[in-house]
């Protein structure tokens, strides 16, 4: 297959039905011809037995017996679609205020963002919500698909209004890349296919969008950080002194000879052997998961950071910290959580709340009394050790975090690291 | 200049060994389920690859029907032999015989849901606090919304609606005892990309996924395998045909597919041309539209 040297684009869409979000997933998995034809026949019975003309393309993101009951989505489902080009997943996410949670779990790994606009009304509350977690999350690129442009006559000026309003309020957002384009996922006008009824329109479609944008300059290669998962010690024969430390690069490049140092000890060693089941490696770089072998003996275990000793994270117990509030039970005050970063595990105590955020307006209201369900709010967190960290907007990997309760065992919150 | 992104088999081989080394850190007593089938042969394949040199350290874990392809079997025992890795077996025999449950009756009975409770004695009497597996988010609506890191409660149960968020690559797997983990290293795999990566990595796959000349019987719009646990109706005969096995489960739900493809590049090839979903074989998916969901929330794999 020519896919041999073809990407992963991860993209997240949030948005409801009434946006055609899932009419547009329906049409990008049927135009890329992605849909069995199993299938395909139990939708069209579907879309029969409902009384509807034709193939109903939101029915294809069918999933669990609720949300088919209530025709909406909940939780975040994924799919999957190649084309010649690239491999896809997306993260099909609810678009309701009420399910903010499910929207920032999926925009956590995603590369790209989907934000659908209704045409007819232009950008809404909603359009601001979703830019603001993608902005949040810091999903590098944004596409603005403004859809249902056949019921508005396929007017340019339509277009060229929304993406307007939508750049005045962007402009406050932390966002590299915004790309708009004009489509119905309803007819398929540039979703796949160029449309015919919009001349005016001379950009890509929104499959070819996603195909060639580039996304391998979006990973850190500078800062070199490799957290330790767990350490390999084969003690057979043939490898009877090996001790290989196990991780996935979360940035950076590591080579053998890089002079480094292991975290939070501070020993400096020198990184002896890259190892994979393949062999030794020249170098390994984010996201490869490999073993790493240093030059001196040290004592390190899962939890720790080998980083380059010209170059290594931050270090402090008190963190300043973007917490989305997950968990229908609010947050204690002072309360004590786990705290889980990178490979990582020790205990916070979320010590001051600065802030709450609107999500639909983006003010800041100080009133941080409580933290329920949904809110994002800036928080003042205190460790029991120092934790090794760079900002999210450097790396999405050390500067992100999860608390977990306790007494339940649930997550609780995401974090990301001011 | 040398490239820095990885291909996406390469970033999917590295995104399973990540999940396969956490549950390895986050357990006390991880074990592989293993089926025979190609999607846990991969994961046995991935875990080898994510502690080498060291040795594959789970245990894996078959949940025998009794109605087994005899290829499976033998091909289970030589790869344990291979990798100097511990099996454990539950049998769905020895529970009908210690009337923890009970054959299924009917034209269309079988044991796939029994193995729902094998599934969890094994678990319970093994103290297996995570249990892998090779499902798939592509393969069915119910699968799409698995988490890496699934929870089961003490009943073995899975509550879809209440699932713990899982954001980044961070994983929680704290859990109180007696409840239990699944986890899915090939979460985002799909069919297609289970079949170029044993490809490429030349994975020891059953003979059954090859085309061969086999006895079957047309049922539910599928070749099913004679055997003798097969009970053939009035209208049935019994045929040869040249067949392979999209997916391999238990002998009498598992439907072969008229086919000529005899090397793992043909399989590839005739896949990514294939029409019909990967599990459109399996009488146990048919059953109803929310089988699979249905299930899963009793604590199917």
């Amino acid at each position: 297959m020519e896919l041999d040297n073809s990407q992963l684009l991860r993209f997240t869409t949030a948005g409801s039905v009434d946006d055609g979000k899932s009419t547009l997933i329906g049409r990008l998995l049927y135009d890329s011809k992605s849909i069995f034809e199993d299938q395909l026949e139990a939708v069209e019975t579907t879309s029969k037995k409902k009384g509807h003309e034709g193939v109903d393309l939101a029915l294809f993101t069918d999933g669990l017996k609720d949300e088919r009951e209530q025709g909406i989505t909940i939780d975040v489902a994924y799919r999957y679609f190649t084309t010649p080009k690239r491999k896809f997943i997306i993260a099909d996410t609810p678009g309701h205020i009420q399910y903010t949670r499910n929207m920032v779990t999926g925009a956590s790994t995603a590369n790209a963002a989907i934000i659908l606009v209704d045409a007819r009304h232009g950008v809404i509350e909603q359009t601001r919500r979703h830019a603001f977690i993608a902005s949040l999350l810091q999903i590098p690129h944004i596409i603005v698909c403004v859809n249902k442009m056949d019921l508005v006559d396929f007017s340019e000026e339509v277009f060229n209004d929304i993406v307007k309003q939508f750049e005045e309020f962007s402009s406050k957002l932390l966002v590299k890349d915004i790309r708009f384009r004009p489509i119905s996922a309803l007819l398929g006008d540039n979703v796949v296919n160029r449309s015919e009824n919009m001349p005016w329109y001379e950009g890509s479609t929104l499959l070819h969008t996603l195909e060639t944008m580039h996304i391998s300059s979006d990973i850190n290669k500078v800062d070199a950080r490799f957290p330790v998962q767990t350490v390999l010690r084969p003690q057979n024969e043939e490898h009877r002194d090996y001790r290989g430390y196990a991780g996935r690069v979360a940035s950076g490049v590591l080579r053998p000879g890089d002079e480094v140092t292991v975290l939070p000890s501070g020993f400096t060693s020198r990184i002896k052997t890259i190892d994979a089941f393949e062999g030794a490696l020249e170098e390994a770089y984010a996201p490869m998961s490999v073993s790493v072998t240093l030059e001196d003996d040290i004592d390190i275990s899962r939890g720790d950071m080998i980083v380059r000793s010209n170059n290594k994270p931050e270090a402090s117990q008190d963190i300043e910290v973007m917490l989305c509030w997950l968990n229908n039970s609010p947050a204690k005050p002072r309360a004590k959580y786990s705290v889980k970063h990178t490979s990582n595990e020790q205990k916070a105590m979320i010590k001051e709340i600065l802030y709450k955020i609107d999500i639909n307006t983006l003010d800041r209201s100080p009133d941080g009394e409580g933290l329920e369900m949904n809110d994002i709010c800036k928080v003042k967190l205190r460790t029991t050790k120092p934790l090794l960290f760079d900002s999210y907007r450097e790396n999405r990997t050390t500067g992100s975090l999860i608390l977990i309760d306790e007494d339940t065992n649930e997550t609780v919150a995401a974090g990301m690291i001011v | 200049m040398s490239k820095y992104y990885l291909n996406y088999l390469d970033e999917l081989e590295s995104e399973a060994i990540y999940v396969l080394r956490e549950v390895w850190a986050q357990f006390q007593n991880p074990v592989i389920l293993f089926s025979g089938g190609k999607d846990s042969i991969v994961v046995t394949h991935l875990a080898r690859k994510a502690f080498y040199p060291a040795k594959i350290p789970f245990a894996l874990m078959h949940v025998d029907t009794g109605h087994n392809f005899p290829e499976t079997i033998q091909f289970r025992d030589d790869l344990i032999n291979e990798l100097g890795a511990r099996l454990i077996v539950g049998s769905v025999q020895e529970s009908i015989n210690q009337g923890r449950v009970a054959e299924e009756k009917g034209k269309n009975a079988t044991r796939n849901a029994l193995q729902i409770t094998t599934l969890l004695d094994a678990i319970e009497g093994n103290k297996i606090d995570c249990a892998i597996g090779g499902g798939r988010r592509d393969e069915e609506k119910a699968r799409a919304k698995e988490r890496f890191f699934s929870h089961r409660d003490d009943f073995g149960q899975w509550d879809p609606k209440n699932q713990r968020p899982e954001l980044w690559n961070i994983f929680n797997g704290k859990h109180f005892e007696g409840e239990h983990f699944r986890a899915f290293p090939i979460s985002n795999w799909t069919e297609m990309d289970v079949w170029n990566y044993i490809n490429r990595e030349n994975i020891q796959i059953p003979s059954l996924y090859f085309a061969h000349e086999r006895e079957v019987v047309w049922r539910n719009n599928s070749w099913i395998p004679n055997s003798e646990f097969l009970k053939l109706e009035d209208n049935e005969e019994v045929v040869v045909k040249k067949i392979r096995f999209r997916t391999l489960g238990d002998i009498t739900i598992t439907g072969g597919i008229e086919s000529d493809a005899d090397t793992v590049e043909k399989i590839a090839d005739e896949v990514s041309t294939m029409r019909q979903t990967e599990r459109g074989n399996r009488t146990d998916d048919k059953r109803s539209e929310t089988s699979m969901e249905d299930r899963k929330r009793q604590g199917y794999f």
